[in-house]
């Protein structure tokens, strides 16, 4: 018999703030925005209850700034947002990328540009998490469909934070945030869970906040308890301080994407449904990936050799599992609701990019397993 | 009826308390029956005096496509949502109406049951606050969806004890009226 007590029926933004409270968050700063509010109202309940701290910012660049002044204090942080609050914060995203400050950022997608379709769907900000803040840098951006996962990716989005001192992008979507389902909550131990790795070197030793391990980690020192150092945007060296010198400023550069890029085999999740024989491959994520597998399950039951790769990181975009799993497909669609922001991922991943084609959604809708089936008719050359 | 999928749509106006009653349902399935359950709802300008509208589909399978786009069981609470909604119930079947507020105007091929679900509320407890879970238990009477037990055990989680009593109440009276349909 199932444990009942540890089954909810509940939200998916109130997933996330399981999977948040489960990873160990104990600080949040916010600002409420359609569609992602109830991670911030059911956080503001649950936090302080936990010897947490939950703080209603002015806007969203402050928001993000008070996570990161946080998280260097020794805090596991969270912020979330739609489009809109995610464009204000990406200043500060820039300078946690620069300053290597672990911290979450969930943003509940809805359409956009600018207030957009407050109210409804969208996937339209997979780019601006990529590229949302200026300069060279990589980031972390992970994604689910259920609510079983959006708790599994918000732990590793905390743990990815906390090995990689990164920021951690989780891009839902209004559907998957408003949508109730059954949620399992993991016991303690099922999942793993990252602490923050801290320093060894005791007070009144010179401690070196940008100087790695072997393993390639910084450890860290809670800001303000026993070391001095210093912590800024600038190009910097070991110390913390500023630092032009080319050869400093080309390491570092180098270190802050390399971190990322060469750990893609650890950062890259995803789920395959039906791929072992699939003459068709659809290439989805978040709630838009519902929607393929349903099609996907129904062809099949009428013989058709169709499967979906659901991608559950899409930065650093998984372009080898892509290729590999896309390389006996006669034709690979694309299942998103944006003007075709993953499928150009795919395109430059596969061997045979004309094969790539875009089956998309864009008014607010959530794209419908008859959507999609048009679209394969299309490219079937069967006609609608 | 087809029990491997069911697609519900609980329609009514903002404060009749349809999109509540959706969630305790698919609740009770998911909680207390083992079944699947996703819950959703429109937001926005149509959730503010208009027609509100909430979709829940209940299965043993994983839903994966969480909207419902033919429901095989409606329920509509208010003329203006029968209107809008009554041309998408799948033919056969199952539209629920209270007879107070709704007056059938095109049949379509559905089991049509009006019911005076309002009107007996307010005859035998006095309170339309629970007007949605008499509603719910005509919709449990009518169709043995999920146990009545169920749903009591999920009032009991989301409502304050002195209130139980008087759900509990509007939840039989719902049952009866249902299965003297049924």
């Amino acid at each position: 018999m199932t444990n009942t007590s540890n089954i909810r029926f509940i939200q998916g933004n109130e997933a996330c703030v399981e999977g948040a409270l489960y990873a160990g968050i104990n600080f949040f700063a916010g600002y409420p925005i359609t569609p992602s509010t109830e991670i911030a109202e059911h956080l503001a309940q649950r936090l302080p209850a936990i010897g947490g701290k939950f703080i209603q910012m002015e806007d969203e660049i402050a928001s993000m700034a008070a996570i990161i002044g946080a998280s260097l204090t020794g805090s596991k942080v969270m912020t979330a947002t739609s489009g809109p609050g995610f464009s204000l914060k990406q200043e500060a995203l820039g300078y946690a990328c620069m300053a290597e400050i672990p911290c979450v950022i969930a943003n509940v997608q809805r359409g956009g540009p600018s207030t957009g379709n407050p109210t409804h769907v969208s996937q339209g900000d997979v780019n601006q998490a990529r590229w949302g803040t200026h300069g060279d840098h990589s980031i972390v951006a992970l994604t689910a469909s259920n609510h079983q996962d959006v708790f599994k990716m918000t732990v590793e989005a905390f743990n990815i934070a906390e090995t990689y001192r990164t920021p951690v992008v989780l891009l839902f979507d209004e559907v998957i945030g408003h949508m109730r389902e059954k949620l399992e909550i993991p016991e303690r131990g099922e999942l793993p869970v990252v602490d923050r790795l801290r320093t060894s070197v005791p007070k009144g030793v010179d401690y070196h906040p940008y100087l790695p391990r072997e393993d390639g980690r910084l450890p860290m020192s809670d800001f303000g308890a026993e070391h001095r150092y210093n912590v800024t945007g600038l190009f910097h060296d070991m110390w913390g301080f500023p630092n032009n010198d080319p050869q400093v400023v080309s390491d570092l550069l180098r270190h802050l994407v390399d971190k990322i890029e060469n750990n893609w085999e650890n950062i890259c999740f995803y789920k395959e449904h039906w791929l072992d024989d699939a003459d068709y491959v659809l290439i989805s994520y978040g709630s838009s990936a519902r929607s393929a597998k349903h099609i996907a399950r129904n062809r099949r039951k009428r013989g058709m050799k169709i499967g979906v790769l659901e991608l559950q990181t899409i930065w650093p975009f998984p372009t080898e599992i892509v290729r590999e799993k896309c390389a006996n497909a006669k034709a690979v669609m694309v299942v998103e609701m944006n003007m075709g922001q993953v499928v150009t991922q795919v395109k430059s991943a596969v061997d045979h990019p004309e094969k790539v084609f875009l089956a998309n959604r864009i008014d607010g809708q959530l794209i419908s397993p008859t959507d999609i089936k048009t679209t394969l008719r299309m490219i079937q050359g069967k006609g609608v | 009826m087809e029990t491997e999928r069911i697609r519900l749509v609980f329609s009514g106006s903002g404060g009749q308390g349809v999109i509540t009653a959706a969630i305790i349902l698919a609740k009770a399935a998911v909680i207390f029956e083992g079944k699947n359950a996703t819950q959703s709802q429109s937001y926005g300008a149509a959730a503010r005096g208009g027609a509100t509208r909430s979709d829940v589909l209940i299965s043993e399978q994983d839903i994966l496509f969480p909207k419902v786009i033919q429901p095989n069981i409606l329920i509509s609470l208010t003329q203006e949502s029968y209107n809008k909604f009554a041309p998408i119930l799948r033919p056969g079947g199952l539209l629920l109406m209270d007879n107070r507020y709704v007056t059938m105007e095109k049949k379509v091929a559905a089991n049509h049951v009006a019911l005076p679900m309002f009107d007996t509320v307010m005859k035998e407890i006095g309170k339309p606050i629970v007007f949605n879970i008499c509603m719910l238990g005509t919709l449990i009477g009518l169709t043995e969806l999920v146990k009545p037990e169920s749903i009591l055990k999920v009032l009991e989680t989301t409502i304050p004890r002195d209130f139980m009593d008087m759900n509990k109440k509007a939840l039989e009276l719902g049952m009866e009226l249902g299965a003297s349909e049924a």
